[in-house]
């Protein structure tokens, strides 16, 4: 293993630091940086803050952790390393009949990476995250290796859902894949003057959906506020596909078509400029169109069409903001938006998403009833007091921030919005009694 | 750990009386600082500093001491300050100098020597204990106070003016060599501020008070700008005066 000190940052790009990196290829390898402290694993480095970030210390890659074995046709069983991305696994897996049961909005996450932020889809409301799909990992942690199971360690499996990468290092995982007749979605699409209409047709609708998201306008005011498109699907069986389409109804999904070549000055993302790109995207939206068949590709990860987006939002990088509240406080949405509506924060569109129950870790984000996500790009000066203050109508409604999104939220209300975190802190007690696993994430946020 | 806005949730002030400086301070308090370390001479007033920060709502405020006549106590001022920071510090503030007197001073060379010495020999001692330590931790931010006077040396205070010429260049020099270790080091040259250590003092133009300077600050330090002026037109304004003819330049008004 070679080492050398490299400045790592998030998705987001905003506070990056410095830490020796390692790409260990085996468990005992991996036990061995385990050693001495403080290390943390990263995977694609797509979380937008600083959780794979260990400023001082190491940063162990989970790249190198990377075989697959062959998916079982029987019970669609596959054992993937901690490195593989969702996309090399898609490579595989939709070739053969099977999708992964869980997406987030880019296939650039590895398994290790899902593990440790327990992401999310457009199907939480019926399927939940994706640790509901793990049926057993390995797990690396300064007291050993060991394979661990919802049965045999609740603690330990649940605990690492979520806990991102602070119990140990995920050195492979078994996850359930859903069988797939072909790699397309027939999708209904809805377009709503209002935020009202959106959360409407979410609230009464979503169950009869696999899949549903919402795309939001924040920038609008007035009773256009929070103007969307909602999109809601189901994989498409072979008769929905037009004769060219079934021709070769599992082709695995293309790579990104365009990158970002370099990063542009700040402020080309601007109120201006957002404006009218929602703007523009709104009207492209049919008012209603009834079952469209999409590729897999485009529905589930439109922006992996374009790699290096994230240098868009200019040097100063750029935040996302996400949090869940349940059913009972619907309302901290439209707040949420008016908030950012009536500042002069520009912020692209934001998803919302309707979500089920949690897991029973201790740091599982969903709540059953919302979560709103939205890109805003640090600059404007009033932008971090805007942030705290929602942060407060968040936890004053009982809600949270999804942590793999997080790069600003302070240790107090950490706190007040996870307040079983004390589990978390008892469950690494028992398997890093010293600390060995820290991040800029777990020293932010008082976790240590 | 800093956050994706740069806000600093520990932070050392190097002159833990210096009034710019604390009112900078409670300002970060209002935001993530909650752990801050004084340095500085004069106890009492940092215990009054002290307890105030804390009423603000930081959780740990710590007072070490620093003789910053004696540059040989540096190093231990530093490492005071790490323990009683535990560890880890995310801003250091270099507020340490005096204004001196130029008439007093460019006469004698015992006080010109405290004045080097404290402005600058001292500082740069630091700097040398704090550069291993900020690698070390992987993650840093210094910010040192220059000051407009040092920019271009005047006849009113050439030896207040060049002490800060040299922290200045030596500053800048520091940020270059630890930029790519993650730290980042900004020079704040502010103009004249109402403060005690200007009190009495034939006030410049573009003078501004200390609210305003402290606003203006605390915004720099959250951007990448390697130089803060204070207020910022002082950055044209010298773009222009850096450029007088030095017969013109020698008899600017004190």
């Amino acid at each position: 293993m070679t080492a050398s000190p490299e400045m790592l940052a998030g998705w987001g790009n905003t506070s990056p630091s410095s830490a020796v990196v390692v790409h260990p290829r085996t468990a005992s390898e991996v036990s061995d940086a385990l050693r001495s402290g403080p290390v943390i694993p990263r995977g694609l480095g797509r979380s937008y803050g600083d959780p794979a970030q260990c400023a001082g210390g190491t940063v162990l890659s989970n790249r190198t952790l990377w075989h697959l074995s062959p998916i079982d046709p029987a019970t669609g069983l596959v054992t993937a390393g901690s490195g593989v991305s969702l996309d090399e696994l898609l490579g595989v897996a939709i070739p053969a009949g099977f999708f992964i049961p869980v997406t987030p909005g880019t296939r650039q996450v590895t398994i290790g990476g899902a593990i440790a932020a327990d992401i999310h889809g457009k199907n939480h409301h019926v399927d939940g995250s994706f640790m509901s799909h793990v049926t057993s990992f390995t797990l690396a942690t300064p007291q050993g290796v060991a394979v661990v199971t919802p049965e045999s360690d609740p603690e330990l499996f649940w605990g690492t859902a979520g806990a991102m990468g602070l119990t140990g290092v995920v050195i492979e995982a078994t996850i359930q894949l859903i069988p797939i007749e072909t790699g397309y979605v027939t999708v209904d699409t809805e377009r709503f003057d209002s935020l009202d209409g959106v959360m409407d047709a979410m609230a009464t609708g979503d169950h009869l959906y696999r899949y549903s998201v919402a795309w939001v306008d924040c920038m609008t005011s007035g009773p256009r506020l929070g103007r969307g498109v909602l999109t809601r699907g189901h994989h498409a069986g072979l008769e929905a596909l037009t004769p060219k389409q079934a021709r070769n109804p599992l082709a695995p999904p293309s790579g990104s078509m365009l990158t970002v070549p370099f990063t542009p000055p700040s402020g080309l993302l601007n109120r201006l400029s957002i404006k009218a790109f929602n703007e523009a995207w709104f009207r492209k939206a049919p008012k209603r169109r009834d079952a469209e068949v999409q590729s897999l590709g485009t529905f589930f990860h439109p922006l992996d069409g374009i790699s290096m987006w994230n240098r868009l939002h200019g040097h100063r990088g750029f935040l996302q903001y996400q949090f869940a509240v349940d059913d009972a406080h619907g309302e901290v949405v439209r707040s949420a938006i008016e908030m950012l509506s009536g500042s002069d924060v520009p912020s692209f569109l934001a998803v919302l998403k309707r979500f089920g129950p949690g897991n029973p870790g201790p740091l599982s984000f969903p709540l059953e009833g919302w979560t709103l996500a939205l890109d805003v790009p640090v600059g404007p000066s009033q932008l971090p007091r805007t942030l705290d203050q929602l942060d407060h109508l968040v936890a004053d409604a009982g809600g949270r921030l999804y942590l793999a999104k997080d790069s600003r939220l302070s240790p107090e209300l950490f706190d007040v919005m996870y307040p079983r975190a004390i589990e978390l802190e008892h469950l690494r007690q028992r398997v890093d009694p010293e600390r060995v696993l820290r991040s800029d994430l777990s020293r932010r946020l008082g976790m240590d | 750990m800093q956050n994706a806005f740069g806000q600093p949730q520990s932070v050392l002030v190097l002159g833990g009386t210096s009034e710019i400086s604390l009112a900078i301070v409670r300002r970060l308090v209002a935001d993530r600082t909650r752990t801050v370390i004084l340095a500085g001479r004069n106890q009492t007033a940092m215990g009054t500093a002290a307890a105030e920060l804390k009423d603000l709502g930081a959780t740990t405020v710590e007072v070490v001491a620093m003789e910053a006549t004696d540059p040989s106590s540096a190093a231990a001022t530093i490492e005071a300050s790490f323990a009683a920071a535990g560890g880890q510090i995310d801003l250091v503030l270099v507020a340490v100098g005096l204004l001196g007197d130029q008439s007093t001073t460019e006469d004698d060379p015992t006080i010109t020597t405290e004045l080097f010495t404290v402005n600058l020999t001292w500082p740069a001692a630091a700097l040398a204990a704090l550069r291993p330590r900020l690698i070390a931790q992987g993650t840093g931010h210094v910010a040192v106070f220059s000051s407009v006077a040092g920019v271009r040396v005047r006849r009113a205070n050439y030896s207040y003016g060049a002490t800060k010429a040299g922290l200045d260049a030596l500053a800048t020099g520091f940020g270059d060599s630890v930029r790519s270790s993650g730290i980042k080091v900004q020079v704040i040259r502010p103009g004249f501020v109402r403060t005690k250590m200007t009190e009495g003092l034939k006030e410049a133009p573009f003078t501004t008070d200390l609210d305003e300077a402290a606003d203006t600050i605390v915004k720099g330090l959250a951007s990448s700008a390697a130089v803060i002026w204070s207020p910022p037109v002082l950055r044209a304004v010298f773009l222009v005066l850096r450029h007088l003819p030095a017969l013109i330049w020698r008899r600017m008004p004190s």
